[in-house]
């Protein structure tokens, strides 16, 4: 591979990877704060409120490092992919500029409100801010996954005599079939996370017998969540997604399952190693038919391979995307286990004493962020060798004009910026963790009640 | 007007509210160090800024994607060409959010002095890199016949055909930007502001008005000196006379307003001065958006522009999304009216 490629490709994926851990939280974390305000207006219940200004600073926190790391995303089609900006900007410029002009600027205006506002507004109004944050935090999401899905599928344009795409049908742009799914596919994703991190520190409250009446409606409000949406990510939404990737990206769907040779009642790998000098997996452990199943809902149904399509139109890394699907169908899997459980053991009243069960969620946490980046590797991986999909080889889309050592210089730049960041982030997660929902909610109680 | 040129003047407005919008909150940065001594004064200038700072560094983000939406291979030459600096000015925007955000979630001397210095230094280098940004737009670039160009960050000052993003005209154009933004932010905190701090402010804006007016002038000279063409639509469009009228008639209702105390008329001087620069290098550009050097490569409305149909839909959503931004923006403006008190709340 040339190595400016590279370069460009890695800078993108970095930082893209990076800013997706904020954001993943803050979407999920939105919908939550929505829900414990909706409570707390209802039932007039303080515990509530302290709650969702609670983890108000903990999703100002994730917002300001979404924010700062976001704005390279929106650069860097430019700066290292400026030959695809030139081919796919008449199209994709559309989705992204809406994503500024409905999504952030109100998620930007009410976020103030929400979070400095609170005694300038009435209850209601303060409620809704929080709603107007997350309807601009999901809006965002819509235009990206649009973005994303003209880049997988691409839909509404015309191909104008100079070589580059342009606009032919905004409704088929921004309706286009694709993103729909994968919209609901990432946007559970995003709950879950949410869900689990609320349950996670819920859970550490409980166990270190701290905050305990903040802590229940964490691990409550976390686990019913949770448990929704690990449900909903495999069905419908991660049912539907593959069989999306089925349909228009059969090759990806060969790569991601391991399937080197097409056949009849194709075999679901479990487990193995992709072996793609020689094209097969290794040391399988396979449930035969079960692939063929999942994706044509026969099992005698005939999945075709890699092996039916040019090699030059095999996503590059295999054995990279194929461990990323199985990381991330893995753990959705575990998801579900963990949430079930939990969600059973509330039920029966039993989960505030399960200490087990308590430990098992709070050391939790980290793995929703693994799955959607895995998912996300998923998606982007398998669409490769296309950068838009069918249209534009990856290799034909970065910046010419910037050298690799100019981009190697740059991805070093935001490795060290996003360490320092990381720390930060780290410092100040867990100090808020350590104040607590209501010490923490006055930066210093002492100095407030003075001034009130 | 064609749709490319509606496009045109969307952007420059867009970059034009920028400009206005975020850039007291960067003059509020370049002067915290020195104007606010006292910790509860920079608790206050944050606060003045705070609720807002991001809402106007959108309009930074929307602009951006609105050109790229707008004039795609516009997006792609100067964003590839002006590659290091664009890096260097998202380090730096990185730095100064957190600067503002992480300041205040920790009670200590030490934390906040440090992150004071971070605020105040990435807003003061901000507020140079715009300035050198525009600097190069208009001076031109080495744009050749691939439509590409790469600039290094400086090569020997001069004006050669091998331009840097430093050399002596973008330099200067890098300190007009820093002292109108100075002084743009003083206005800002003196309204916003009380007591010592307000007039502390005031007293920066005075000093800031006699440089302002100075550099006002060798701009434009500069500017007509490597640029001579910048006259050509001015003689063509009488309407552009409107240009230099509102200029000179805000740098005047500064200097009056000022020292009278009328801090709300300095500010919306401040704020038509910002807005008639930018206007004005507009309508000078018109129709090219990247000059080149050499004359015949000029990237303009032209040959940049992507499909009509794409930016006869675009009008359509960009009307509804930029009256809603207008609506948040007064309602939030609104709601943090008037002098900050300190007391309640976050920063």
């Amino acid at each position: 591979m040339d190595s400016a490629l590279l370069v460009h490709r890695l800078h993108f994926a970095f930082t893209a990877t990076f800013h997706y851990l904020f954001p993943q939280l803050t979407m999920g974390l939105a919908l939550l704060i929505v829900v414990l305000k909706t409570i707390g207006l209802r039932r007039n219940d303080p515990v509530y409120n302290e709650s969702a200004r609670f983890w108000g600073k903990i999703f100002g926190i994730n917002f300001v490092l979404g924010v700062v790391t976001g704005i390279p995303m929106e650069f860097q089609f430019g700066t290292n992919w400026s030959h695809f900006s030139l081919f796919a900007g008449g199209v994709i410029g559309q989705t992204l500029a809406m994503e500024g002009m409905f999504a952030f600027f109100l998620e930007s205006a009410f976020l103030g409100l929400f979070l400095y506002g609170e005694k300038r507004l009435s209850p209601r109004a303060h409620w809704l801010s929080a709603v107007a944050v997350f309807a601009g935090s999901w809006l965002s999401g819509y235009f990206i996954i649009a973005t994303d899905a003209f880049m997988q599928h691409p839909a509404g344009y015309l191909q104008a005599p100079d070589g580059t795409v342009q606009l032919a049908s905004f409704w088929a742009l921004v309706l286009n079939p694709w993103a729909g799914w994968q919209y609901a596919h990432n946007m559970t994703g995003a709950a879950i996370t949410g869900a689990f991190v609320m349950a996670s520190i819920g859970a550490f409250y409980l166990l270190d017998g701290k905050w305990t009446e903040h802590a229940r409606i964490f691990v409550k409000v976390g686990v019913i969540a949770g448990c929704l949406f690990s449900i909903l990510q495999i069905f419908p939404t991660g049912d539907a997604q593959g069989k999306q990737v089925a349909d228009h990206q059969p090759v990806t769907l060969a790569a991601m399952e391991g399937l080197f040779q097409g056949q009849p009642k194709a075999p679901l790998v479990i487990v193995g190693q992709p072996n793609d000098q020689q094209g097969k997996i290794d040391n399988p452990i396979e449930v035969p038919g079960m692939l063929s199943m999942l994706t044509y809902k026969r099992w005698n149904a005939h999945v075709q391979g890699l092996d039916a399509f040019p090699k030059q139109d095999w996503p590059g890394n295999i054995p990279l995307l194929y461990y990323s699907y199985h990381i991330m169908v893995g753990l959705g899997t575990l998801f579900v286990a963990v949430m079930v459980v939990s969600a059973f053991l509330l039920w029966r009243g039993w989960l505030f004493q399960a200490r087990w069960m308590l430990w098992i969620l709070m050391l939790s946490a980290p793995f929703p962020y693994i799955a959607n980046t895995a998912g996300w590797m998923t998606a982007e991986l398998g669409r490769q060798p296309w950068l838009v999909y069918g249209l534009m080889r990856t290799e034909d889309g970065y910046s010419k004009a910037v050298s690799a050592g100019n981009g190697m210089f740059t991805l070093l730049g935001f490795m060290g910026m996003y360490t320092v960041l990381s720390i930060l982030f780290l410092f100040l997660l867990r100090r808020e963790i350590e104040l607590g929902p209501v010490a923490g909610h006055e930066l210093n109680p002492m100095k407030a009640a003075e001034a009130r | 007007m064609t749709m490319a040129s509606l496009w045109f003047w969307i952007v420059a407005v867009m970059v034009t509210a920028y400009a206005v919008l975020d850039g007291f909150d960067l003059g509020a940065g370049a002067i915290y160090l020195i104007a606010a001594k006292e910790p509860d004064e920079r608790r206050k200038i944050l606060r003045a800024i705070g609720p807002v700072w991001d809402g106007n560094e959108v309009w930074l983000l929307a602009a951006g994607a609105t050109l790229y939406f707008a004039f795609p291979r516009l997006y792609a030459s100067s964003f590839s060409g002006f590659y290091l600096p664009l890096m260097m000015v998202l380090w730096l925007l990185m730095l100064r959010a957190i600067g503002i955000e992480f300041r205040a979630h920790v009670e200590s001397a030490m934390w906040q002095e440090f992150f004071d210095v971070v605020f105040s230094v990435s807003s003061i280098l901000l507020a140079v890199f715009f300035g050198a940004a525009l600097g190069n737009v208009v001076r031109g670039v080495p744009l050749d016949s691939s439509g590409y160009f790469f600039e290094p960050l400086w090569t020997n000052f001069r004006l050669g055909a091998q331009t840097g993003i430093l050399d002596w005209y973008t330099v200067l154009i890098g300190v007009v930007s820093l002292v109108t933004l100075t002084a743009h932010g003083s206005y800002y905190v003196a309204l916003k502001t009380d007591a010592d701090l307000s007039r502390r402010a005031r007293g920066f804006a005075l000093l800031c008005w006699p440089l302002q007016f100075f550099l006002t002038c060798s701009g434009f000279v500069a500017t007509y000196f490597i640029r001579p063409a910048i006259l050509a639509n001015y003689e063509k469009h009488s309407v552009g006379l409107l240009v230099p009228v509102v200029v000179v008639a805000s740098l005047g209702a500064m200097l009056w307003a000022n020292p009278s105390g009328r801090e709300k008329l300095a500010f919306a001087a401040s704020c038509f001065y910002i807005a008639g620069m930018l206007v004005g290098a507009a309508f000078a550009l018109y129709p090219v958006v990247l000059p080149a050097r050499d004359q015949q490569y000029d990237l303009t409305i032209h040959n940049t522009a992507a499909g009509s149909h794409g930016l006869a839909v675009g009008l359509m959503w960009w009307a509804l999304g930029a009256a809603l931004a207008v609506a948040y923006f007064v309602f939030v403006y609104r709601k943090f009216r008037g002098k900050v008190e300190l007391g309640e709340g976050h920063y």
